[in-house]
């Protein structure tokens, strides 16, 4: 009735190629925008910004990095924990003032030292080094495939794990091998360290998802992304028809890695305030992500937030509705609701093997027929 | 959607005032740290019980346990903290270093008193950096010194050509001890070997096969949960001699022993109170908790090492919470005077005598200079035939030529960091 395509004109080849081409949609996207941006903020209190909306944020971000090179490019990886961690001791190396030392013969050392730099720009600078990363390790995905290739990625995770429990460099010589997130701002308001307000961590994280989440959408919608899936659905018929397949495969590492790594920065400098490797990128952060991507739908961005809002909130909806309302033992409570969610997915993915996104994508063809299916 | 704005309203209702004293127990009784998390949180929950059940509370307000499930894991600690915090909790004790290390910025920041008894950051002992942060009755690194005393007693007072390897988590807390360790081998000349285990320690062959091809003559564990087990285990299996192998008060439950058997026999711990359930105060617990059926839990830890460990810590929050309410004459405390009743803290030998834990544990003064009074530890022994810990040693003190210089070093580092003028509050 009010979701269709009947009606909607279009006088420009951009306005026929707008993301959301039906009225009813870009209208309610931006609602929804909207309501994130000027009316949440004013809502929220420090249980909902640390335990529900942050994580949120930060988890879709980091899942649209991986499903740019799961789900758009096919190239599976279980090296995300890892990424993240580079991000966050990245980000930490430049929030603390970056140094590097580089011997150059003769007890020489070519000295650069950086300022600490401003909080965004650090999260900045965490994704470009991830991506970085991500490319070295990506290159392994020029010869091998599939469950080899994850095998590589996976190699990825310990060893970045490994690293940074190693390497003191990384988290600047402290005792415990933690690092922790002075205070920081951006314009006079707090983003990191105890002091922070609610709104201001909540905008500063969804500023970022919100604008590489566009960038992501129409990243993939382009030349680039057509390359990935090419490369996904085929690598040999692509490169048949002139798809570089080394440029294709290290663009997407590449991509993905960055917004993995800021995923990583956010996760440590805005949401925790400290991380140590082995307890905040171990390998279940790298299944989480997979598993979001996969139970919200692989090359969807969409899939990649309602994975990520699947994972993360559920635990905390359930433990709110066993122990605050029905008032269970914590246990006993914390086991069922991990075979709830356990169950839960088993049944989406019976049900629904695309993900949550290919259930919205059928309701919105459902949508288009109302009231008169066929 | 609609569970959400269930939960949402809930969270937001989550605020009203109660007339009572909140103590939130950030406790887990899931995952491979439950063994050990399960005896404190039933000890914990059980003494306020008792303190409800036969006094009305503390100065005649109820107090109210709150559990909420950490899994020995930050980021649900973290949750727990923000979701526990707006009751009016007057003091946390999560029984976790890294929750800890989470929680004093935020805490600091809420004003709200931490308690991390024995564990987390041990420069929280410096009261002027850390005024919201207590560790008494001693730190990780009063432990590894005083491990490395009684290594050295049982050598006859030398240890310059011996080897002590430490199996240690690796995380922020198996780390903790690491740098006390350094500075005692440099000091007394005995080569330190560092051998790390990952979370959660099930899987400790290759450790173990180090200790079997570097053969240390001590072997010193910071483990928690099922490491502790393992680690036992794997010593039994490659015959290390068990009167060498020493654990910090965190791997020191009967828990941890009972699975590796007869084997076990004669393992050796550190710990900061007294053993067994010969104390006045079992009676009390007798008469008003577990016959009237209100044991927390499953009710068959009692006794236990770890669960006087959660006694001692829900006991030291009541004399802190009972010293706040003398301090400020209102029985209805708030967080910041609870920090005063903590900062005033004092166990005495009548004190204890009164609640029925005569000689439970050494007597202390908590002042704004020393959270970590007194530091002072005691070496427990293993006994398989009979099931039991004793006490082999007396309360001795740590080598403070060593640990309060770090104290010093490592606060300072700390406020210069964060940017904090140290000075009493």
């Amino acid at each position: 009735m009010f979701y269709r395509e009947a009606g909607e004109f279009k006088t420009s080849y951009a306005a026929d190629h707008a993301t959301f081409p039906i009225g009813f949609d870009f209208w309610r996207f931006w609602v929804v925008v909207g309501i994130a941006f000027l009316v949440v903020p004013f809502l929220i209190n420090d249980y909902w910004e640390k335990a529900i909306l942050l994580p949120f944020l930060i988890y879709a971000l980091a899942a649209i990095g991986l499903n740019i090179l799961t789900g758009y490019c096919g190239q599976v990886s279980l090296g995300t924990g890892g990424f993240l961690a580079v991000g966050a001791y990245a980000c930490y190396k430049f929030m603390t003032g970056m140094d590097i030392h580089i011997p150059i013969g003769g007890g020489e050392y070519w000295s650069l030292i950086l300022p600490p730099l401003n909080i965004a720009l650090c999260v900045l600078l965490g994704g470009l080094t991830t991506a970085f990363v991500g490319v070295l390790f990506g290159l392994p995905s020029l010869r091998i495939k599939g469950f080899y290739l994850a095998v590589a990625t996976l190699a990825a995770q310990f060893f970045l794990v490994w690293l940074f429990n190693k390497w003191e460099w990384t988290y600047n010589y402290s005792a415990t091998g933690q690092i922790t997130a002075g205070e920081r701002d951006l314009f006079g308001i707090l983003i990191t360290g105890p002091n922070t307000e609610p709104w201001a961590t909540y905008l500063f994280c969804l500023t970022f998802l919100f604008i590489f989440g566009w960038a992501a959408r129409n990243l993939v919608r382009g030349r680039i992304g057509r390359q990935w899936m090419a490369i996904r659905d085929m690598d040999i018929a692509a490169e048949i028809i002139g798809v570089n397949p080394m440029a294709a495969k290290l663009s997407a590492f590449a991509v993905s890695s960055f917004y993995i790594g800021m995923a990583g920065a956010l996760y440590f400098a805005v949401w925790n305030g400290a991380a140590e490797p082995t307890e905040s990128f171990a390998i279940d952060k790298s299944f989480d992500v997979l598993f979001m991507i996969i139970i919200g739908g692989l090359g969807s961005i969409t899939g990649s937030l309602i994975g990520a809002a699947f994972i993360v909130l559920l635990p905390v909806v359930f433990k709110n509705l066993f122990v605050g309302v029905l008032g269970w033992p914590t246990d006993i409570a914390e086991h069922l609701q991990i075979m709830t969610v356990g169950l839960l997915i088993i049944l989406f993915l019976i049900k629904e093997p695309h993900g949550i996104a290919s259930l919205w994508g059928t309701m919105k063809e459902k949508l288009r027929l109302w009231p008169f299916p066929y | 959607m609609r569970l959400l704005t269930l939960t949402a309203a809930l969270a937001l209702t989550a605020g009203v005032a109660h007339a009572d004293l909140v103590f939130p127990s950030l406790d887990y009784r899931t995952g491979p740290y439950a063994p050990n998390g399960i005896p404190f949180a039933d000890g914990y929950a059980d003494y306020f019980t008792l303190l409800n059940e036969r006094d009305g509370g503390i100065g005649g307000v109820e107090a109210r346990v709150l559990p909420c499930e950490t899994g020995y894991n930050t980021e649900k600690g973290v949750e727990c903290y923000e979701a526990t915090k707006g009751e009016g909790s007057l003091i946390y004790q999560p029984l976790s270093t890294g929750i800890t290390y989470q929680l004093i910025p935020k805490a600091t920041a809420d004003n709200i008193p931490v308690h991390s008894m024995g564990y987390g950051r041990t420069s929280a002992a410096n009261g002027e950096v850390f005024p919201w942060v207590f560790n008494y009755p001693g730190t990780y690194w009063d432990a590894a010194s005083i491990i490395v005393k009684h290594i050295i007693d049982q050598e006859g007072g030398d240890v310059s050509d011996k080897k002590i390897a430490l199996v240690y988590h690796n995380s922020a807390y198996g780390k903790e001890p690491i740098r006390t360790l350094e500075k005692l081998s440099e000091k007394h000349g005995f080569d330190l070997q560092l051998l790390a285990v990952d979370h959660p320690g099930q899987e400790q062959k290759s450790t173990w096969l180090q200790v079997r091809r570097e053969r240390p003559d001590y072997v010193v564990m910071w483990g928690w949960g099922v490491m502790n087990q393992v680690a036992i285990q794997e010593a039994a299996s490659i015959r290390f001699p068990m009167d060498k192998f020493i654990g910090v008060w965190w791997s020191a439950s009967e828990n941890d022993t009972r699975p590796a058997g007869v084997a076990a026999n004669g393992y050796k711990a550190i710990t900061m109170h007294g053993v067994g359930d010969d104390f006045a105060i079992y009676d009390d617990l007798k008469t008003h908790v577990y016959d009237k059926g209100l044991s927390a839990g499953a009710g068959d830890q009692h006794g236990t090492v770890l669960y006087n460990r959660g006694m001692q810590a829900a006991m030291l929050a009541a004399e802190a919470a009972r010293t706040a309410q003398e301090i400020h004459g209102v029985t209805e405390i708030t967080p910041t005077m609870m920090r005063d009743g903590m900062e005033a803290l004092k166990i005495t030998d009548a004190r204890l005598e009164e609640l029925g834990l005569a000689g439970f544990m050494p007597t202390f003064s908590v002042s704004c200079d020393n959270h970590a009074a007194p530091g002072l530890g005691a070496i427990q022994q293993w006994d398989a035939s009979n099931q039991t810990w004793s006490l082999i040693t007396d309360f001795v003190a740590a080598d403070r030529e060593i640990v309060d210089p770090l104290i010093e070093e490592d606060a300072t580092a700390y406020a210069q960091e964060v940017g904090i003028t140290p000075g009493c509050m």
